[in-house]
């Protein structure tokens, strides 16, 4: 089975400065890839790079068998993408966001409808069709907006941080969605800063300064840093050599 | 009126627009001298309470001090006290490092110089940087900028309104340790925080959600008040794992919890009837363990309370 991501010797230069410096690895399908990395240390310019919207300077990668370079338009085609900070539209109603993302997507309006249905009643939220996003409870927003990112069956998704600020029961309630879509063979590339979130991934990666300093499954980085926890091993690797201004 | 508190709120609420009940009924008191937290989600009301003890913002109800200044008559006393850092990043950023300092202690009738001892630990770090424009550092960067800024003028009591949201796990461990020197010095912290791990290193918290207070106490106290026998489970397939959990007939709640799973048990603990029930599922790789409740643990279990 093809990969679902393959980056090889990635590279991202901003005139001097190197924001993501040669990273190699390998996302299976239907795998839970964590991204951690201290603040600044390259993980959004890298993930803008799979995305499509950002060309790499030198090196390869593919994202669900498309290259970077070339086949972009392919690419934004077949993931998904939520962060905490953009997600939907706060001055349109749930079911305007449900239909806006899905016309974005291509979906045929049966599907569009069809999807709709569904959607609300996975997440209980028939009787909030029309109200307006923004006067929805935050844990609430999140989940749909996970929804609606996944509304047209991408092969991979991109969640940047997507639990930032949730209350504990809805963070959790989060993780549930995401494992229930990994199970059925979704391949999920996630950011967070909670430490515990690390533990829920099959591997994770940790990059350091542009470069990735660990890649492994979260109980072999830990016997390999000797830590108890990923916090300890987080800190343990982004601790020396952390002179960014 | 004068009283011993840093920071006395009582019965305050306050409500925008029709809908939205931001702060229901809320009293809490911080000693002088003291770090308290304000831990909850998204939307619990931690900035109204913050703005509102800043006195940026009015309560529709209730009475709160500060240093024994009341909010609404005494705002001018209070302003000139207390340093606020809001969750935005909110300093000048065209101006440089030195600059923004510069200006916030003159605003406030002081020098650099003089407050210098307070901020030195957190300015040698930014130091080399003196030059460079606010806007243009990183995100730890602006952090200890903003903190200096807010202590410039020595104040007696400091807000912090989510100084770590955002910030990685390397960043956050040094701000708390900033703060607990901070605090070694005297000054009066109020921080608010949706990360339920930081609750540990405060020396009392309030667990804020929906504009309630579900519980003020020292962290070990608030885990102490878990009553419910916890179990830490493990399989090697986790999602199953939780789904199964809750299909157990003495399952009071089961939530993932890093690499395990937390199983709460309405009854006396019987780690062999779980691993039998899990057994009996198919389940691969199974470990048990008694588990110590944490404040996350606490925090979901007083939500499904109230």
């Amino acid at each position: 089975m093809l990969p679902a991501i393959t980056a090889d010797k990635l590279t991202k230069r901003f005139g001097d400065f190197t924001a993501v410096n040669q990273i190699s690895f390998e996302v299976k399908k239907g795998e839970i890839f964590g991204f951690l990395g201290a603040n600044g240390a390259g993980k959004t310019t890298a993930i803008r790079m799979l995305n499509g919207l950002s060309r790499p300077t030198s090196g390869q990668a593919t994202v669900a068998g498309f290259d970077v370079y070339r086949n972009t338009e392919k690419i934004k085609r077949r993931i998904g993408y939520m962060s905490q900070k953009f997600s939907l539209y706060e001055d349109l109603t749930v079911r305007e966001n449900i239909q806006f993302y899905g016309g974005i997507y291509g979906l045929p309006l049966k599907d569009i409808r069809h999807q709709m249905k569904q959607l609300l009643a996975n997440l209980g939220m028939e009787s909030y069709a029309r109200t307006l996003v923004k006067s929805l409870p935050l844990g609430w927003r999140q989940k749909l907006a996970f929804s609606i990112a996944i509304m047209h069956r991408p092969e991979i998704v991109f969640l940047d941080e997507p639990t930032g600020g949730v209350d504990p029961i809805t963070r959790r309630q989060f993780w549930e969605m995401i494992y229930k879509e990994a199970n059925e063979g979704m391949t999920i590339f996630v950011t967070t800063h909670y430490m515990d979130e690390a533990e829920y991934c099959g591997r994770v990666s940790i990059m350091v300064d542009g470069r990735i300093a660990a890649l492994d499954t979260p109980k072999a980085l830990k016997e390999q840093f000797h830590a108890d926890s990923m916090n300890d091993v987080f800190l343990n690797l982004t601790r020396p050599g952390r002179q960014h201004a | 009126m004068a009283n011993q508190y840093a920071i006395d709120v009582q019965n305050i609420s306050k409500r925008y627009g029709k809908q939205v009940l931001a702060l229901d009924e809320i009293s809490l008191h911080v000693h002088s001298g003291e770090l308290f937290g304000l831990i909850g989600p998204d939307g619990a009301g931690k900035t109204t309470l913050i703005r509102i003890l800043a006195t940026l913002l009015l309560a529709d109800s209730g009475q709160a001090s500060v240093n024994g200044w009341d909010v609404r008559k005494d705002y001018k006393k209070i302003r000139s006290n207390v340093g606020y850092m809001p969750g935005r990043f909110s300093l000048y950023q065209d101006l440089s490092v030195e600059e923004n300092l510069h200006f916030f202690a003159t605003i406030f009738g002081t020098t650099i110089e003089e407050n210098y001892e307070l901020i030195r630990e957190i300015y040698v770090q930014l130091e080399p940087f003196r030059t460079r424009k606010a806007g243009q550092l990183s995100g730890g960067m602006k952090q200890k900028l903003a903190l200096c800024c807010a202590l410039i003028h020595k104040p007696l009591v400091l807000f912090l309104d989510e100084p770590t949201t955002g910030v990685d796990a390397v960043s956050r461990q040094e701000f708390w340790e900033m703060l607990q020197r901070l605090r070694q010095k005297g000054i009066t912290i109020l921080v608010s925080t949706p990360y339920m791990d930081e609750a540990s290193l405060c020396e009392r918290v309030a667990l804020i959600q929906k504009g309630r207070i579900m519980s003020i106490d020292t962290p070990a106290n608030i885990v102490a008040g878990f009553d419910k026998p916890l179990l830490a489970v493990r399989t090697d397939n986790m999602y199953r794992l939780i789904n199964d959990l809750r299909q157990f007939e003495s399952t009071h709640s089961a939530y993932p919890f890093g690499d395990y799973a937390h199983l709460a048990l309405n009854g006396p603990i019987w780690p062999e009837a779980v691993h039998a029930f899990l057994a009996d599922k198919k389940h691969t790789g199974i470990e048990i363990k008694p588990a110590k409740a944490t404040i996350e643990d606490s925090f979901m279990e007083l939500m499904t309370k109230s």
